[in-house]
């Protein structure tokens, strides 16, 4: 496999609808940026590109099919050769992987990923139905299917299991609200309160409104290469920021796609298969999950994703990362809800299964510099979703994934500020980072690993 | 305290217009014009129907307008399915079809919903419920009564249930619901 580099890319502001423009135009937004970026504009571009990848989740929000295909043809790609990638909410970060592999391979020096959703052209309820068909259409969607509900049940079997409370998701809110407040891009930039978050409209108990992503129209465009794309590029003018950005990890994971079939695995089974290589090689780490087990825990079951473990497992072998909480100075992750970013938390090795809520409030993932208006008793480690993630910069499905690619980079350029016009959400001297996109509830599951050179 | 709505609820639907608005000169500069005009949008109904085959799962449904909940297993292991499966997961093998109508049951997670997808948001607010029996490797799906889902509680995890049956079919795994042990 070839080294691969991130070398630029644009995001759209995201926004709860944008009628003013067709989603071609709308990506052409993001792809434009990219180019601009790179000091390049679309003519010199376009010969240089080998070939892309499409991402997005629904035919049925754009009442389309090969949408794209037709943004290809409007980012004036054609012929060169291009496809579609869907798998749900994870369908940004499979598009980056795609596009990893085409370049690692050898089968393209240049490559774009570019991805988008408009889920404004139905409202908010049919969306949600169609979103919900996401779920086994003959035993899970009939019942009631609802995303909030699914995610909403993990979740009262998580504060069963191991005592999370809804303060702590709350937290996650207001993290994620407040770090958006510094994001230009996103859709929703506010200063909430625990008090606020619980006081919102109850959407399925225990998750209220402000625990719950939104409903988004954008698009997210990603450049990758080889050392000889870089030099093709180079050679044409392109202005690349130095030091280069490496994509130098990547892994993925799936699960059942009704929750009802997942495993509940004995201890053994999930030291072997599903531990961390540092809980494995931890006697202390060994006996709290003897303990869990003791008492009744088991693996996956609803209240965990072995998805997102398998694809951070593979990542970090992939990186060479063996303490991700030391070792990757922010993550941008995929937090539809508060309490899937606590989950998650667990699942990418940030803490043992079980501590995903005290490790919420401890302040390991909170920005530094910013007042959340929370007493916080740990200063910041690895701060999670500085951008202000789905929570707040909305998530519009197919782009989702590539956003945080993007934003990813940004933090390793050390671009942020000039990027938001506003410096405080660059994490300093941010080295490796990681992105992580995630389906269904739980089906498909990628972690990509972005670093810098030198 | 909960919130008070400040907002009223956006709806599609609304009057048919006829006559848009449009610069009487076509001269490319009149035309100019044109690119600061707000966007068109149009409405219209998008409605399917779409023949749906339970295939393999279809004695399920068969099942329930009879009044028995059925799952599969697997022979060799005896791993069981409460939702259930053609064929099972680790031998490959195709599964048998087992009645666990009078098996214990147990709220596994829940949930109540006080929004939801379009079609189900006049049942709002509903419960939804993982259940697990006894002897079973995985759960089912299913709307729980019978309790107040104004007052949702983490006890409700662990509650014995036990299924009942609508009188008249519909075919959907909705035929089954769950209601508290002592209900």
């Amino acid at each position: 496999m070839r080294p691969v580099f991130a070398l630029g890319g644009g995001v759209s502001k995201f926004a709860k609808a944008r009628p003013d423009k067709t989603f071609q135009a709308i990506i052409k937004e993001a792809y434009d940026y990219a180019l601009t970026d790179l000091g390049l504009d679309f003519p010199t571009f376009t010969p240089l590109v080998d070939g892309s990848v499409a991402s997005y989740f629904s035919d049925h929000f754009t009442r389309q099919l090969m949408a794209g295909i037709m943004a290809q043809d409007y980012l004036g790609l054609c012929p060169k050769p291009g496809h579609r990638v869907e798998g749900g909410g994870a369908t940004g970060g499979l598009c980056l992987q795609e596009a990893w592999k085409s370049i690692a391979s050898g089968h393209m020096d240049v490559c774009v990923a570019y991805g988008f959703e408009t889920m404004s052209h139905v409202e908010t309820w049919k969306g949600n139905e169609f979103i919900a068909l996401a779920s086994d259409v003959s035993w899970d969607y009939p019942v009631g299917g609802f995303y909030s509900g699914y995610y909403a049940m993990m979740v009262t079997r998580h504060m069963k299991e191991f005592g999370t409370t809804v303060e702590q998701m709350a937290s996650v809110s207001v993290k994620n609200h407040l770090n958006a407040y510094h994001n230009p891009y996103a859709q929703k930039r506010n200063r909430y309160t625990i008090a606020d978050v619980r006081a919102a409209p109850m959407v399925a108990w225990p998750l209220t409104r402000l625990d719950i992503c939104v409903m988004s129209d954008g698009a997210a465009a990603v450049i990758l290469a080889s050392e000889e794309g870089l030099k093709r590029l180079e050679a044409a003018g392109a202005k690349v920021t130095r030091p280069l950005v490496r994509v130098s990890g990547i892994g993925r994971g799936t699960d059942a796609m009704r929750m009802s079939d997942r495993p509940h695995v004995d201890y053994d089974t999930f030291l072997r298969d599903y531990a961390t290589e540092m809980e494995r090689s931890s006697d202390d780490t060994r006996a709290y999950y003897k303990k869990l087990w003791d008492h009744g825990t088991r693996y996956p079951g609803i209240h965990s994703f072995r998805a997102g473990r398998t694809a951070g497992n593979m990542a970090y072998r992939h990186a060479g990362i063996h303490d991700p909480l030391k070792e990757l100075d922010f993550i941008e992750l995929h937090d539809a809800y508060t309490s899937s970013e606590i989950q998650t938390y667990e699942d990418l090795g940030l803490c043992r299964y079980g501590e995903g809520g005290p490790f919420a409030v401890s302040g390991k993932a909170f920005m530094p510099g910013i007042d959340y208006g929370l007493k916080l008793p740990e200063k910041p480690v690895c701060p999670v979703n500085p951008s202000g993630g789905l929570i707040a910069c909305g998530h519009p499905v197919g782009a989702t994934g590539l956003m945080q690619g993007v934003f990813a980079l940004w933090q390793l350029q050390g671009t942020i500020g000039r990027h938001f016009g506003d410096p405080k959400l660059q994490v300093r001297d941010a080295r490796r980072g990681a992105i992580h996109s995630h389906a269904g509830t739980g089906t498909y599951v990628t972690v990509s690993i972005l670093e810098r050179e030198g | 305290m909960t919130k008070l709505a400040d907002q009223r609820d956006e709806t599609l639907g609304g009057y048919i217009v006829h006559g848009v608005p449009f610069p009487v000169e076509t001269d490319p500069d009149a035309l100019a014009i044109l690119k600061r005009l707000a966007p068109i949008q149009i409405e219209y109904p998008y409605q399917i129907t779409y023949l749906h085959s339970y295939g393999q799962d279809s004695p399920w449904f068969a099942g329930a307008a009879n009044r028995h909940l059925l799952a599969t297993q697997d022979e060799g292991s005896g791993y069981t399915y409460g939702t259930p499966r053609g064929h099972d997961m680790y031998s490959g093998r195709e599964t048998r079809w087992i009645d666990i109508t009078d098996r214990p049951a147990k709220v596994h997670a829940f949930t109540v919903c006080h929004f939801g997808s379009e079609e189900f948001l006049p049942e709002t607010p509903y419960v939804l419920a993982l259940i697990e029996f006894e002897g079973v490797n995985t759960l089912f799906l299913t709307r729980l009564m019978g309790i107040d889902p104004q007052a949702a509680a983490l006890d409700w995890i662990g509650m014995p249930v036990r299924p009942r049956f609508l009188r008249n079919s519909k075919l959907k795994p909705t035929d089954v619901y769950f209601v508290p042990e002592a209900a």
